[in-house]
């Protein structure tokens, strides 16, 4: 067959030929879901604060609750239905990290407990540690050498 | 009563504006949720770094804080206080231990939950 | 030059094999779908009372197996060759699926367009006199390819509008030194295409052009025309695939737009069942052939078939490392009738 288009002409046809996302209708759904789950944070919080905790602890029990919810929630099988709906509405939030840690140590348990469940569960969550601290120790430094 | 209405609204706006950002990054950017995810976090750390979200924290509360953007926040601020106390050191410490919580919380709630739970197929 | 041969890329069988049985096992979504009618099984779940999703696609192929022996009166004594392959690393589907068969084994990869590629050597290997009876299959299984190729199931991601869904499924046939027909006469051998698609998520278009490539390249070999066919069908390309196939087969002056269609877009009802752009894998273009397009051949509604599976042929480190996505498709072109 001799080539009717090259690669570059190819892949602008197949562009036009792709459908977009629905954009629209994706960033509303992800604004709906993303703003619920911070209102279930913030309730938690102002709870808390009812309570009388501080407000250090008040936001690492706000974060344990949270972690803990998109972990059961994950393990429930609800979350991937929630984020085939929500998409970044429910991978944002920090429930979406514990998601993107759970759901890998589930899907490897069949290769085991040590190199199936540990090792996989941070898969995709292992990037965010790595990235996240690093980038907290450089601007500690930073922060350390203009103070 | 008029002032927990308000942060419920503000935690909603804000946590929804973070995670539509988000979505308009997947659907134009084809990026993959783990990239969204260091994306987010790295660019919380730096805008707190830079003084910016504190005043997102402010005025959203959990709507900042919920999001991954948060734990950026979170990290550094830790960062800063600690280096503040213990100087270079605090670098190293303080991040971590400011984030501990969510990090030991996700390890050991997502093992139990993988000892406990099995995938299904999607449907 | 070998005197089967026709052409660039084609052989033309002097002693056509025929397809004397097919099989064919589909997970519950497929069960759903349009063709459900058409498949001698259908599981309640996709684990199928196994431990993992590999076992379980391994029980598909080992069932699949016998269901064909079994269909064709033929114990695994007679059965020369068994050829296989499925998606999994080291085609561990297969390996393990046919570990008790007995049979001398066969493997091939061709991702999925290892149902063509197994019968092509199936009956060459018939029509060569180096074998009587054998017995092509494959498979595929959406939880086993999504934790190897994508994310685990329960990440919570979007799929994007291109996507495809992986069939869950075994479909295996037996090629026959004796039989009356389905008979394979031709067989067009297709080159590794990469036109520079990088999107996994969009194997169709990355696959499109393997399969105008070989659709082509076989009317030329061969001197047929899409009149010589009352069905042209490709493995897996899905909607946006099948699209780019037809006009791009129109602008080397072939119309195939009436006859053609694409077992991705026939296996699902995309719309009610959220595939998106419709079914891929082995266990697609296999099931879809050994269902339904096979019992179509037997009861005389389709007479002239070219099945023309496609296979994408990346891996998810490829993928890591920037690569495009390089495809083939191979073509059978089947027939009721010999006297053409």
């Amino acid at each position: 067959m001799q080539k009717t288009m090259t690669n570059k002409e190819y892949q602008s046809y197949v562009e036009k030929k792709t459908p977009n996302s629905k954009t629209g209708r994706n960033v509303l759904r992800a604004f709906l879901v993303g703003g619920l789950i911070c209102v279930v944070g913030q309730f938690i919080t102002n709870i808390l604060k009812m309570m009388g905790y501080g407000q250090e602890q008040v936001s690492s029990v706000v974060t344990l609750i949270m972690i803990f919810l998109g972990a059961l929630l994950t393990g429930l099988n609800i979350y991937d239905d929630l984020g085939r709906f929500a998409g970044a509405g429910s991978i944002v939030p920090i429930t979406g990290f514990a998601n993107s840690i759970v759901s890998p140590a589930m899907e490897f348990k069949s290769e085991g407990y040590v190199l199936g469940v540990g090792a996989r569960m941070f898969v995709i969550a292992g990037p965010v540690l790595v990235y996240g601290i690093s980038t907290s120790i450089v601007a500690g430094i930073i922060y350390f050498l203009l103070r | 009563m008029d002032n927990t209405i308000m942060t419920y609204v503000s935690a909603f706006i804000v946590g929804g504006v973070i995670c539509a950002v988000g979505q308009v990054l997947i659907d134009k950017t084809k990026l993959t949720s783990a990239r969204i995810l260091v994306l987010f976090v790295s660019a919380g750390a730096i805008l707190t770094a830079l003084g910016v979200y504190q005043k997102l924290v402010d005025i959203g509360g959990a709507g900042a804080t919920i999001p991954l953007t948060g734990f950026g926040y979170n990290l550094v601020t830790g960062t800063f206080k600690e280096v503040d106390k213990l100087g270079v050191l605090g670098a190293f410490t303080g991040g971590v231990k400011a984030a501990a919580a969510g990090i030991a919380a996700a390890i050991f709630f997502g093992y139990l939950m993988s000892v406990a739970f099995t995938p299904k197929a999607k449907r | 030059m070998a005197s089967k041969r026709l052409g660039k890329q084609t052989v033309m069988l002097q002693n056509p094999p025929s397809i004397i049985s097919t099989a064919s096992i589909v997970g519950p979504k497929e069960g759903k779908g349009p063709l459900r009618l058409f498949f001698d099984n259908i599981i309640d779940d996709e684990m199928w009372g196994e431990k993992s999703w590999e076992k379980a696609e391994s029980k598909l192929i080992r069932e699949t197996f016998s269901k064909v022996l079994q269909k064709a009166d033929k114990t695994s004594q007679e059965i020369n060759y068994v050829i296989s392959g499925d998606l999994l690393n080291q085609c561990i589907a297969a390996n393990f699926g046919l570990r008790e068969s007995d049979v001398p084994f066969l493997g091939v990869y061709g991702a999925c367009s290892t149902m063509a590629e197994s019968m092509s050597i199936g009956a060459m290997l018939v029509d060569g006199g180096f074998a009587d009876d054998v017995v092509c299959i494959t498979s595929s299984h959406f939880c086993s390819a999504e934790k190897q190729f994508r994310f685990p199931l329960e990440l919570g991601t979007q799929r994007p509008p291109a996507a495809q869904w992986t069939v869950t499924g075994s479909g295996g046939a037996l090629i026959s030194s004796k039989g009356a027909g389905p008979y394979i006469t031709h067989i067009t051998t297709g080159k590794i295409v990469d036109m520079g698609i990088k999107d996994a998520n969009n194997m169709g278009a990355a696959m499109a052009p393997a399969a105008v490539d070989t659709i082509v390249t076989h009317f030329k070999d061969t001197g047929f025309a899409p009149e010589s066919y009352d069905l042209i069908v490709t493995g897996d390309l899905g909607a946006i695939g099948k699209e780019i196939c037809i006009e791009l087969v129109r602008e080397q002056g072939f119309n195939i737009a009436n006859i053609y269609n694409d077992c991705g877009v026939m296996i699902y009802d995309r719309e009610k069942q959220d595939t998106h752009a419709g079914g891929s894998g082995c266990g697609c273009a296999a099931t879809v052939f050994a269902g339904f397009i096979y019992k179509k051949l037997m009861d005389g509604s389709l007479k002239n078939v070219l099945f023309i599976a496609t296979g994408a042929l990346l891996s998810p480190v490829s993928t890591q490392q920037g690569e495009s996505i390089p495809s083939v498709a191979h073509a059978v072109s089947i027939t009721t009738s010999l006297q053409q």
